[in-house]
């Protein structure tokens, strides 16, 4: 199943968000969206996972998602988003409530997501007593529950500190290696983008146009060797130098706004 | 401290310890020190009454209290008028609790319930109820209807803003990923709505619960022959303040004990916060 941004354009009242921007997101592929603060990179992805209607174009689909998928588009939101109210067991399950499964279908769900994530020994946690890379992990361990076939990200490691962030990239690592899942990772860490994508979609300053789109030339398992770095570090500067003056005009108006 | 010679920096070898300012206001109360502190005034109290430093006519002395209230337990009056009270209070706000947390979920989730709803609560809510009261009783008869009615119509409004209070102060994020999972309305308001706004909820309820106690006591005074409020009334005539206070006794009693079965509740179903 394809992910298709069709000339999509927003506006909040006066204010141009999005002017037509427009790639398609093919099944498998992770793209990235990057760009200076404010340049309407979440609400892309707001708009490409059906949480706002855009003012003009649309979030397409295109061929069928995998049999399995019960929900193809699934986020993973940068604040978590979890029910504090509910244990990490009871987290995972709740996407799972209202579709039509057994109660052992639902279980064997509950338990592989928390298996890929760690969290097997967490089961009956309450989010409050986790650290914030472990609610991170629940929040993925729902998204994965429900065998998404694109997994929309939204800045999903920006309310980390670095050490886990790192631990936490290993996992989508590992979690995207086969291929079989897409995903779209909206970030403003230039390291992640380039770590995770297959491509990147540099987004202009507000209202946010497509400036470039970068295609990383290697295999996501070939980033992670020492000889890659050098090659990573260079396609961050190559990105760096397409956002940085806008990026300084972005961050000024924030501090003046 | 750049400015200071080599030499005079050399002298400065004595160590102190930096003094502790302090660690931020932390509110913190002692498990015991409020039943010390009601134990000290009651002794205080007492040994006013007994010394003779206080009319015992004006304020009778905690064991002339206690005395009354035995008095009531064993002539049976005080089940009499206990059981009276808590009828009403037990009807009236269920009632009201229930008409209050439908309203309140309804302005909470439907536009059009809002612009209604908060207008008509807006214009009645500060109106005292029991001015309501003779009102009632022209509707409803001099029985225990328009008691009960008086009650629930004060509990209902208080629950109706604490309910769309809370449901206004559900985090939206929660709401969102909720919809991205297409979790259907009515789930959503079971499993993230009602959790989300129930402190807030049960906060009300301890708000609606004095407020039904208040209303209770002014209605009986205005029109019932048993209940702690008609008691308290005829203690009152009578110039028995004994008795008068023993019926301030319990229904303090009844707040503090009304006050506990939340603070249960709260335990019990907010054990996530």
């Amino acid at each position: 199943m394809d992910l298709i941004a069709n000339h999509i354009s927003h506006r909040f009242g006066d204010l141009a968000v999005l002017d037509d921007v427009s790639f398609t997101v093919s099944a498998g592929e992770v793209v990235a969206i990057v760009g200076p603060s404010g340049c309407g990179k979440s609400t892309l992805l707001s708009i490409l996972g059906g949480l706002l209607l855009p003012t003009s174009g649309a979030a397409e689909l295109r061929g069928a998602p995998p049999a399995d998928s019960l929900n193809p588009l699934t986020f993973v939101f940068q604040d978590f988003a979890l029910l504090p109210w509910a244990t990490v067991e009871e987290n995972v399950e709740f996407p799972l409530l209202h579709a039509q499964l057994g109660a052992a279908q639902r279980r064997a769900l509950v338990e592989d997501a928390l298996r890929r994530t760690g969290l097997t020994d967490f089961r009956t946690t309450y989010p409050k007593q986790l650290s914030g890379g472990m609610r991170q992990r629940v929040g993925i361990s729902r998204a994965l529950a429900v065998r998404p076939a694109i997994l929309l990200m939204d800045e999903p490691l920006s309310a980390l500190d670095s050490q886990t962030r790192e631990l936490l990239m290993e996992d989508f690592v590992r979690l995207l290696a086969d291929g079989g899942m897409g995903a779209v990772y909206v970030t403003h860490n230039l390291e992640e983008a380039a770590r995770l994508a297959d491509r990147i979609v540099v987004l202009s300053r507000r209202p946010g146009r497509i400036r470039e789109v970068v295609t990383v030339p290697m295999t996501r398992a070939a980033r992670g060797e020492i000889a890659a770095r050098e090659r990573l570090l260079a396609l961050q500067n190559q990105i760096w130098s397409l956002i940085r003056n806008e990026a300084i005009d972005a961050e000024r108006e924030v501090q003046h706004a | 401290m750049l400015d200071r010679a080599p030499a005079e920096i050399a002298k400065d070898t004595a160590t102190r310890r930096v003094r502790f300012r302090g660690a931020g206001f932390v509110p913190d109360s002692s498990r015991h020190g409020g039943w010390i502190a009601l134990a000290l005034v009651i002794a205080i109290w007492q040994v006013a009454g007994s010394d003779g430093l206080v009319n015992p006519l004006f304020l009778p002395p905690p064991s002339a209290i206690a005395r009354a209230i035995y008095q009531l337990a064993v002539s049976g009056a005080l089940w009499q008028h206990v059981s009276a009270s808590l009828l009403r209070i037990g009807v009236g706000w269920l009632l009201g609790t229930a008409a209050g947390v439908a309203v309140g979920f309804a302005i909470g989730l439907s536009r059009l319930a809002r612009s209604v709803g908060i207008t008509f609560i807006s214009a009645l809510f500060p109106i005292p109820k029991i001015a309501l009261l003779p009102l009632l009783i022209l509707w409803l008869g001099i029985g225990e209807e328009p008691k009960i009615a008086t009650i629930a119509l004060g509990v209902f409004f208080s629950t109706a803003i604490s309910v769309y209070s809370g449901v206004d102060a559900v985090p939206r994020n929660l709401i969102r990923m909720a919809q991205s999972f297409n979790v259907p309305f009515a789930t959503i308001v079971r499993k993230v709505i009602w959790p989300g706004a129930l402190p807030a909820i049960l906060a009300g309820f301890r708000i609606t619960a004095s407020v039904a106690l208040l209303l209770v006591v002014s209605a009986e005074m205005i029109g019932a022959q048993y209940g702690i409020g008609a008691f308290v009334l005829q203690a009152g005539n009578l110039m028995q303040t004994d008795q008068l206070l023993a019926g301030v006794v319990i229904l303090s009693v009844f707040g503090l004990a009304v006050g506990k079965v939340i603070g249960w509740l709260e335990t019990r179903l907010l054990h996530w916060r």
